[in-house]
């Protein structure tokens, strides 16, 4: 992740290119500032004589231009940054329906596709589009930000937010929550995920398909997942008639990662979270479950299911 | 001890506030390295996420306001008689009082953290983090009272320091004479009265949240968390000069002196002084950039903020032109004072990117501000605070500093802060964002914060050589005498340390360098620009 080095939608393209103006001034000015510190401290050092130098009060000549000189300098740099926002910032008021509309959770993300699909941590889009996005949170002030894709949007409960998401070649960024949300903002992480039209339809499709039927352990599992207050909070199915109150546990057998990124989904690290959630991501909302040890691997069987 | 409890004289109270800002100085010092520690590679778990939470809450409360302020209070309230040639503050109860709230503000908040319920939603406090649903702890309610009592002690000295500049000056002393450093003092002042009371309203609604369920920031309520970051940042920027201006009101006295010349272009300095207090009152909505707030609103931001560079550049310009010309003299005050014209510059610098709007929608949050605001704040206010201590040190306590041990200080503090806080530039620039406790293994991410960690290491060790080469001169330091520098203003022609009245005799003043005029009858300052 690297976001004003590697853009990859033309909106950090543009971002990448005020940077460099913004480095570009900056540099000159260091140098200049540089040099004159410089020059001074080695050309007028004291050489020992007792006598004071010639007393300068000022010139108004130096004064008015070094005034004037940065004034046109800033009033440059803030044309090429009104430019920049044009085209960089999507209408706050839009009415157009939103392609996505995506919730920040202490500490999770959750996106919603028009269809219904919901998908947490890992964000489909397809590469052919721009996509207007409504952000929005759930509990405290939280900041969508994939820094190769868009600028940083903060989610702010009680108001929509709007950006452009958009990504020009296919591919994985990194992402995460850039506004401080609490005990878990570290690990408030996602992935936007860009395919090409047809492999984002296709996976919309596998979205939305319920899970297969379990059988034997498995189907224990999933009557203590109903049984054991699991459902209460969680789905299993993939849209959004289900919504519950944590993340949606559809498909999660097929997910990379665990916990907004902080593990790898592995057998050892799912049964963590059965066995002590404190301790698989400290601070987060998960009550301790007080299964048995023959339920969890019942419930883990279960959840290794749900593809 | 007890006449230290009572002291009103403005010399004693002065010195109260440097000892506490120091006390707190290295509780907030301890509480960086357990961040720099925890984050010197990633996915350590030396300390959970709650504990890192609430240790830079407590870093950056303690540094902005036990530390910053007090500390700039207590330079203003133990120089400015001296400089304007008067014999006591104009308000010597409030004085006390003021410091004396403070104090017990700091000791409030600390309790807080010794009964291990610290603020945990940052020196910011962000709504709706901040309300009972969220922070169910007493943290916050410590936290909020704590900076209730500090906003009414800052006011309290702040209005202290204004009437003793307006109505206590030397006979002659017209405005246009006045010393820089007093200058800066005086508009610092006005600012505090002008900001805090922002500060203070909205601690008022957060308490009114948490303890009387009212809903000023709880949307579902029909309050507005966006509420509090107005009020908040209304205070919060012009904070930052508050931080700031006395600092470069230090530089605008060790310079000239140690370059042997007046300041170059004093009405522009001065005004410029004043054109930076205003503009800071209309920059506030660079905080929020990254809240959807429309464009031409932001654009309007983003143009006074970009405005504030034109007198910040005017000042370092005339610095340097101080300089020019000049016979300087490199005592450690005048290396910290130069260091101080580049490590400022470089926060400046980085401070426009915030104002070009694309660029702070990818960089804020991110360690790229953590880089800024320590190069504004340690490179800034830190430098000129150490210059300043080598510079009056002589004065508050009639012995000089060793320059030899100074200038180990000074070349380890400037590797130091350059080796922790440079590189973080580049952490943000690659996505690392602030106030995570710990993050993956992602390229470069671990050798950064290693180097910054080290750098913060021999920060540190510099500062302790710094506090023992003042510990040691305390007792075993060469005499000053009265004008160890060969200076101009008037605190120069009081003993040193000043007795109990400053001056036996009122100084009468002609110019702006009322001692040069008398070191100097054959060419005086008087009628000068």
């Amino acid at each position: 992740m690297g976001p004003l080095f590697s853009p990859h939608s033309p909106q950090t393209h543009a971002i990448a290119l005020v940077f460099l103006v913004v480095l570009a001034i900056a540099g000159f000015v260091f140098l200049v500032v540089t040099a004159g510190v410089f020059y001074s401290v080695v050309r007028y050092r004291s050489r020992g004589v007792s006598a004071e130098p010639r007393q300068v009060f000022g010139s108004r000549n130096l004064e008015v231009l070094w005034t004037v000189a940065p004034l046109l300098i800033l009033t440059g740099l803030f044309i090429v940054t009104v430019r920049a926002m044009v085209l960089i910032d999507a209408p706050q008021d839009s009415i157009q329906r939103p392609d996505l509309v995506i919730t920040g959770h202490q500490w999770w993300w959750e996106a919603r596709y028009p269809n219904g699909v919901i998908a947490t941590y890992d964000i489909y889009i397809p590469t052919s589009r721009r996509l207007l996005a409504r952000v929005e949170s759930a509990d405290v002030i939280h900041d969508f930000w994939a820094p190769e894709l868009a600028r940083k949007i903060d989610a702010v409960p009680g108001r929509a937010s709007y950006i452009w998401l958009e990504a020009d070649t296919p591919g994985t960024y990194d992402g995460a929550c850039s506004e401080f949300c609490g005990a878990q903002h570290a690990w408030m992480r996602f992935r936007v995920i860009a395919e090409t039209e047809a492999s984002f339809e296709a996976w919309l499709q596998r979205q939305a398909q319920s899970p297969p039927d379990p059988s034997g352990i498995a189907a224990e599992g999933a009557r203590l997942f109903q049984t054991k207050q699991c459902a209460e909070c969680h789905a299993v199915v993939g849209t959004a008639i289900d919504l519950r109150k944590g993340p949606s546990l559809a498909h999660l057998a097929s997910r990379e990662f665990l916990g907004s990124g902080i593990q790898r989904n592995t057998p050892e690290n799912l049964m963590l979270w059965l066995t002590d959630p404190q301790s698989a991501k400290p601070g987060n909302r998960m009550p301790n479950t007080a299964l048995t040890a023959e339920e969890r691997r019942a419930l883990l069987a279960y959840l290794e299911t749900l593809r | 001890m007890t006449e230290w409890l009572r002291a009103r004289d403005h010399k004693r109270i002065g010195v109260l506030y440097m000892l506490s800002a120091l006390l707190f100085f290295l509780a907030g010092g301890m509480e960086a390295m357990v961040m720099r520690a925890q984050l010197a590679a990633p996915n350590l778990k030396l300390i959970g996420p709650e504990t890192y939470n609430q240790i830079f809450t407590m870093h950056g409360t303690t540094m902005i306001f036990l530390v910053a302020m007090p500390v700039l209070t207590g330079f203003g309230v133990y120089l400015t008689p001296l400089m304007i040639g008067a014999n006591e503050m104009a308000l010597p109860r409030l004085g006390a009082i003021s410091f004396w709230l403070q104090f017990v503000g700091g000791v409030l908040l600390y309790f807080s953290f010794a009964i291990g319920t610290a603020p945990d939603a940052g020196w910011f406090s962000y709504a709706p983090l901040t309300e009972k649903a969220f922070s169910p702890g007493p943290g916050l309610d410590y936290w909020a009272i704590a900076l209730l009592m500090i906003a009414a002690a800052s006011i309290g000295s702040a209005i202290n320091l204004i009437v003793t500049v307006a109505m206590e000056r030397a006979p002659g002393m017209t405005m246009r004479l006045v010393p820089m450093f007093a200058w800066t003092t005086l508009v610092t002042s006005i600012m505090i009265v002008f900001a805090l009371p922002a500060l203070a309203a909205s601690l008022v609604m957060l308490l009114s949240d948490r303890l009387l369920h009212a809903r000023f920031f709880d949307a579902a309520q029909g309050g507005a968390p966006l509420l509090w970051q107005h009020y908040f940042w209304i205070f919060g920027h012009p904070e930052v000069y508050i931080l700031v201006l006395p600092a470069f009101g230090m530089i605008s006295e060790i310079i000239p002196v140690f370059s042997r010349k007046p300041i170059f272009g004093y009405p522009f300095v001065a005004t410029s002084t004043v054109a930076i207090a205003f503009l800071s009152y209309g920059v506030w909505v660079h905080h929020m950039f990254a809240v959807a707030l429309g464009r031409n609103f932001l654009a309007v931001f983003a143009a006074a903020s970009m405005l504030i560079a034109v007198p910040t550049g005017m000042k370092i310009f005339s610095w340097i032109a101080t300089m020019w010309g000049g016979a300087i003299q490199f005592t450690t005050a005048m290396l910290f004072a130069v260091a101080f014209l580049l490590e400022f510059t470089v926060g400046g610098l980085s401070g426009v990117a915030f104002a070009a709007v694309p660029v702070d929608w990818q960089v804020t949050d991110t360690y790229f501000v953590v880089a800024h605001i320590h190069y504004v704040l340690v490179g800034g206010t830190v430098f000129a605070l150490l210059a300043a201590v080598h510079y009056w040190f002589p004065k508050f306590s009639g012995r000089l500093l060793d320059e030899k041990m100074g200038r180990w200080s000074f070349w380890l503090i400037v590797l130091g802060f350059n080796t922790a806080f440079f590189v973080q530039h580049f952490l943000g620039m690659l996505g690392m964002r602030r106030r995570v406790y710990t993050y993956p293994d992602i390229a470069w991410f671990g050798a950064l914060n290693l180097i910054s960690t080290v750098g913060a290491g021999i920060l540190v060790f510099g500062i302790f050589i710094f506090l023992c080469n003042v510990a040691m001169s305390l007792l075993f330091g060469a005499k000053a005498g009265e004008d160890p520098w060969n200076a101009w203003t008037l605190e120069w022609a009081a003993a040193s340390p000043p007795s109990l009245q400053n001056f036996a005799q009122t100084p009468e003043v002609r110019s702006r360098r009322p001692l040069w005029d008398l070191k100097h009858p054959e060419a005086p300052d008087w009628g000068q620009p």
